[in-house]
């Protein structure tokens, strides 16, 4: 189910501005992907440009070529909205639907997709809920407002809401910045959990993170402001932070850049 | 000594005193008192003006006084603080005295002719001496009107502001917000000349052999000229506040984006956007001009729309206050208070229909 993506020489730019340059990395089905690096060196444009995300914005473009299992992201036929329900996305900021109920949240994306029937929903409701460790904690409320829980339940609903539509990759833009140690771990636990059905890539600031939680790792940087941003190394995630093989990797996660 | 303490004596706060004298209450209501007793003896001693100006200078006196009592007892920065405060209170009562003055005035003398007979008969065959007659007709006149205008103004102006944030970009989009803007300044009187000339004149000949008719379907018209810039405005403010991760996070899901606008945007905006419509609604109603040119007004009862002219409650309103007979101004006065309620009763029910949804209180 969970399925390999494949960038090669992977260039985007928003108007004449280059944001990234020529990345070219290969994730392996059913393991997780850290992105790490300063600010602004792309990895979140990476990111965004996986699922088609970075569109959104007016005067967005890539060069190269994207595939998941080697069907191009960016052929002209290929329906958006396909994609996206093929590579879900986490964002950096919990971002439940204020009109919804924590049910209707959970089940947002089957219910605006078309699916009606009522014991579908509810077995989607429970089972994304269980798979995002929230279910204990909201079983008792599901008629409650979604934007009513605490941050970090926030989260784990926007995670539910995002496995819910059984995608084959879960993307996830920094989903722990905004979040206390407690929930951040247990961010990191479902994350474990997921890796069994999903392929996962999550950008991050926080190097500790990517140590504990993926298989490789990919070390994003710019040479200076307004310079686009490169894949400088990518590797397992053991050998980027024991023995990387560039010396930018190294002065970025000893501390003495960036 | 710290600089802040050398240029700006009496602000600094060293822990040594971070506690300040407080002007006691008592102080306080005795210079109010004070104040007033001096206006009052002064303006009405001296008989330069009645009680009006004494309360005016009495609250002027009151205000300087309460700086003056505070900067001796608090300091400077909390006497500012004290007067600016019991400005900006008084401005508030400003505010809400007109208001309210209205409001007393249209029920005390509305009360009147609020009786069966007003809301149950027309003006049909009642002259100058006869006390009785209502507002039936216009009652209707108003809703038909404003129903019609607003089943026309409200899917495109909300349709357009859609198109506004959601699609439009270039040229086209900001030339198109431009004369919505422009539209918004549109008078009344200049949206009923243009039905007037192109509805009840060139178009509605072709529906009554060659004649020209007004009809409450032309002053529909017209009011939804008027509504539908400030439904536009008002809606497009509402759906630019939707913040733009909730439209990423409904993308995220692969909801295309016409479904996202319609379950995501637009319901989290629904209780801006009805407040908008029933500003636009509420201005509508109360359009006289547009009424009077393309409807024409009539005194009997006519349920039809599109046939004939027919009345509506602010144009009842002016006619009647400007008619001889002395049983009109009542009739004028409760015809005002009906039209009050009217908006009054649509807006909080729209208000209530908007947060029938559980979640939002």
């Amino acid at each position: 189910m969970a399925k390999r993506i494949e960038a090669s020489n992977v260039s985007s730019y928003y108007g004449s501005f280059k944001a990234i340059d020529s990345v070219s990395m290969t994730v392996e089905p059913k393991t997780i992907t850290a992105l790490i690096g300063p600010s602004g060196c792309g990895k979140s444009t990476f990111l965004r440009s996986i699922n088609r995300m970075h569109e959104v914005l007016p005067g967005a473009r890539i060069e190269g070529s994207l595939t998941i299992d080697d069907q191009n992201i960016y052929d002209p036929d290929v329906d958006v909205t396909a994609v996206r329900r093929m590579i879900g996305m986490v964002f950096q900021r919990p971002n439940p639907f204020p009109t919804m109920s924590i049910y209707e949240n959970a089940v947002a994306g089957l219910k605006l997709n078309g699916v009606r029937k009522k014991s579908l929903l509810d077995e989607a409701a429970e089972k994304s809920l269980r798979s995002a460790n929230l279910w204990d904690e909201v079983k008792d409320r599901l008629d409650r407002p979604g934007a009513g829980l605490s941050g970090g339940q926030q989260q784990r609903l926007c995670i539910a809401r995002t496995i819910a539509v059984e995608p084959q990759v879960v993307l996830m833009d920094e989903p722990c910045s905004a979040l206390d140690p407690i929930s951040t771990l247990a961010i990191e636990d479902l994350m474990f959990k997921l890796k069994d059905r999903f392929t996962i890539i999550i950008v991050t600031h926080n190097m500790q993170q990517a140590a504990r939680v993926s298989d490789k790792t990919g070390f994003f940087s710019i040479d200076k402001t307004g310079d686009p941003g490169r894949l400088i190394e990518y590797d397992d995630t053991q050998k980027i932070f024991s023995n990387p093989t560039q010396r930018k990797t190294e002065d970025y996660i000893t501390g003495r850049f960036g | 000594m710290s600089i802040l303490e050398r240029q700006v004596p009496g602000v600094v706060m060293t822990p040594d005193h971070i506690r300040s004298r407080k002007l006691p209450v008592v102080t306080n209501v005795l210079v109010a008192v004070a104040a007033f007793a001096v206006a009052a003896v002064v303006v009405l001693g001296t008989g330069i003006g009645n009680w009006v100006l004494a309360v005016v200078v009495g609250a002027f006196l009151y205000l300087v006084g309460l700086y003056f009592a505070a900067s001796r007892v608090e300091g400077k920065r909390a006497a500012k603080n004290r007067s600016m405060q019991a400005l900006i209170y008084s401005a508030c009562v400003l505010a809400i005295l007109p208001l309210a003055s209205v409001v007393w005035t249209l029920v005390s003398k509305g009360v009147e002719r609020l009786d069966a007979n007003f809301f149950s008969t027309s003006m049909n065959n009642i002259g100058a001496r006869d006390p009785l007659g209502g507002a039936y007709h216009a009652i209707i006149g108003t809703l038909q009107q404003v129903g019609i205008a607003t089943l026309m103004s409200v899917p495109l102006g909300v349709l357009g502001a859609i198109y506004l944030v959601e699609y439009g970009r270039g040229k086209f989009a900001g030339t198109v917000r431009f004369f919505v803007d422009v539209m918004t300044g549109i008078p009344s009187i200049v949206a009923g000349l243009f039905i007037l000339s192109f509805w009840v004149l060139i178009v509605s000949p072709w529906f009554n052999n060659g004649q020209p008719r007004f009809s409450g379907f032309a002053a529909s018209l017209a009011l939804a000229v008027l509504m539908l810039p400030t439904i536009v405005r008002s809606t497009e403010e509402m759906l630019r506040l939707v913040p733009g991760p909730l439209r990423e996070g409904s993308y995220a899901l692969g909801v295309p984006q016409w479904k996202t606008i319609l379950k995501v945007v637009l319901p989290t905006a629904l209780p801006g956007i009805v407040t908008g419509v029933m500003l636009a609604v509420a201005r509508a109603a109360g359009e006289t001009a547009p009424v009077l040119l393309v409807a024409g007004g009539a005194a009997a009862i006519n349920f039809d729309p599109f046939g004939g002219n027919q009345q509506s409650l602010s144009l009842f309103v002016y006619q009647q206050a400007g008619d001889a007979s002395r049983y009109a101004p009542a009739r004028a006065w409760t015809a005002a208070l009906t039209l009050v309620a009217l908006v009054l009763i649509l807006t909080i029910a729209a208000k209530l229909l908007a947060r029938r949804n559980k979640l939002s209180r």
